[in-house]
């Protein structure tokens, strides 16, 4: 797929995200606009999957450590052919397999459950470390946000995963700024990443503008480092795409009314 | 009588179970040493995998290594394992149904001069409240083995409540077949009978006796698997004996205790109800004698709770 074809499917996915949330009256799109081009390069140009058959033992794995950006999550999943684009109006009504926050029971592609903040990095160690252990080599994929990097847990992952040497995981951090109550410097000083990251043993690349897909290509293509596990910093904006959301930590959870859907798809449209 | 502490017994069964299964690796927190999984790891040093001083961690490496068909068996204390990281419990391990084994020692008051910061309590009640886990707690050593090898040939999450004293080996008669779900009738009974798990087991067996020697008649009834809870047992013994007790190291509040009652009161069923267990309070420091004794959990104190309800 080439740069004008991924492009194409971040806007049909942001489009999804926006109707989806739109129609279920409630759900995160903020997130969900800043993370659509990592979440669409890993499937779409990295990942050896196979929808058919979901759970082929040598797939590659993807977790969205930030689970409540399962929108844009489902739309990639879609598309990538896991299950139907209809079924993408489903989400958060009872008894769908599209519930508010992954569910891996439910979902097929859905490689672990996620929602609750900390632990999707853990959940990826886990997996890279079984790479390692079974001698296999699948790699693993994990988007976390960045105010989740308040949660210590990713940190103890974070150890972890350089004390086991896993060149097989990709850490993705979705560097929106933002988070519920604000600014993540104003709720929680996050400090400064690139040294931090650095110092718990990452092989760092930091991007200027994640929401470039053309940049995420070059990060995710980059040789990896023998016996370290990468990380992707992207500076992304919330809300991409759709201009009264960018920007704006009061759309972390909220969902747009009929007018405001409607006027976030005629921006879509026009964009690319 | 042999003495064992369940959490020996745990070690020494990891290993017979990991050179049976090759899917078997064990995950502990710089605890190896006091939970066991040393033994384990010195035969088996490249399916052992120290996450550190990090439950949280720990609980969901293993739930993302499950993913890929392995079988963890993690291990800390259970103050650690099933309460500091319970929310990692509950969310990255029960609610996607991975096949995780958490084996937590140290359980109960009987951690001893530790103190109350390391005496769990909670845990029977966190763990039961989880949907879909299975909470067991072997009575001892032999048990604690037939346990770890059922844990592991079950497909989903299972808590292994384990101890760190030593407690009696049960033989001849008292050595029975292990199903998960099943309670071991150990000894029969017409006057009460007497539910009790983990290192409780022995006392009430020591209970029996006791009351035994004063003309009363008292069933000893090993619920090793706490939930799911063996109900059909429970009502059996409601319709043949006017007084149930039971008896468990661990907090009253949403124990063993509380099980058997909404069992017998939806059942339909109303004996004389005993319950022994600690109280809404935490524990402290002291031999495993004193505090059983402390917190009234001895065969002594049981029988004497049991005698004044007959």
């Amino acid at each position: 797929m080439d740069v004008l074809e991924l492009k194409r499917l971040c806007r049909e996915i942001r489009m999804d995200v926006v109707r989806m949330i739109s129609a279920a009256g409630s759900g995160h799109p903020g997130g969900s606009l800043s993370c659509t081009e990592l979440l669409t390069a890993v499937y779409f140009t990295q990942m050896r999957v196979d929808p058919a058959n979901p759970k082929d033992p040598d797939r590659d794995r993807f977790v969205l450590s930030k689970g409540h950006c399962a929108p844009a999550y489902y739309a990639v999943l879609a598309h990538r052919g896991f299950f139907p684009v209809e079924e993408l109006g489903t989400l958060r009504k009872l008894h769908s397999r599209l519930q508010g926050h992954p569910d891996s029971k439910k979902l097929p592609g859905v490689d672990v459950a996620t929602g609750s903040l900390g632990q999707g990095v853990s959940l990826a160690v886990g997996m890279a470390l079984a790479a390692k252990h079974l001698k296999k080599d699948y790699k693993t994929y994990v988007v976390t946000g960045d105010g989740e990097l308040q949660e210590g847990q990713v940190w103890e992952a974070f150890m972890a995963a350089a004390h086991y040497k896993l060149d097989n995981l990709t850490v993705i951090v979705d560097w929106n700024g933002l988070q519920i109550d604000g600014r993540n410097d104003e709720v929680m000083s996050l400090g400064d990443l690139r040294e931090k990251l650095r110092a718990f043993g990452f092989q760092l690349m930091e991007l200027e503008d994640g929401n470039d897909i053309k940049q995420v290509l070059a990060a995710l293509n980059a040789p990896v480092e023998p016996g370290r596990p990468k990380c992707i910093l992207a500076r992304t904006v919330k809300g991409k795409g759709v201009s009264f959301m960018e920007d704006q930590a009061g759309w972390h959870g909220k969902a747009p009314n009929e007018e405001q859907c409607r006027t976030a798809l005629e921006e879509l449209e026009a964009s690319v | 009588m042999k003495m064992k502490a369940t959490r020996q017994a745990y070690g020494e069964a990891l290993i017979e179970l990991g050179r049976e299964n090759e899917r078997v690796v064990v995950l502990d927190a710089d605890l190896a040493h006091a939970t066991q999984t040393l033994l384990f790891k010195k035969e088996f040093p490249d399916r052992h995998y120290n996450m550190g001083i990090a439950e949280a961690n720990m609980i969901d490496v293993a739930g993302g290594m499950s993913t890929a068909g392995l079988i963890p068996f993690c291990s800390s204390f259970a103050m650690f394992g099933a309460c500091r990281a319970y929310e990692q419990i509950r969310n990255s391990i029960a609610y996607p149904r991975l096949n995780v084994k958490l084996a937590m020692t140290h359980a109960g008051i009987t951690v001893g001069e530790d103190g109350g910061s390391h005496q769990c309590i909670e845990d029977v009640a966190l763990m039961r409240a989880i949907p879909g886990m299975t909470v067991i707690c072997p009575a001892d050593a032999n048990e604690t083995r037939e346990a770890v090898f059922a844990a592991a040939q079950m497909e989903g999450p299972v808590y292994l409540r384990l101890s760190r004293s030593p407690a009696p080996v049960l033989e001849g008669e008292m050595v029975k077949p292990f199903t998960v779900g099943k309670a071991n009738v150990l000894r029969d009974g017409a006057d009460a009978a007497l539910f009790a798990y983990g290192y409780m087991v022995g006392q009430s067996l020591q209970a029996a006796e006791l009351l035994a020697a004063k003309g009363l008649s008292v069933a000893v009834i090993n619920m090793h698997t706490i939930k799911p809870l063996d109900t059909a047992c429970i009502l059996s013994y409601a319709d043949k004996c006017p007084v149930l007790a039971v008896a468990e190291e661990a907090s009253m509040i949403g124990g063993l205790g509380e099980a058997v009652a909404s069992a017998l009161l939806t059942g339909g069923r109303h004996p004389r109800f005993v319950s022994i267990g600690v109280e809404d309070q935490f524990g402290q420091s002291g031999t495993v004698d004193e505090l059983m004794r402390e917190y009234g959990l001895t065969g002594e104190q049981i029988a004497e709770r049991l005698e004044r309800a007959l």
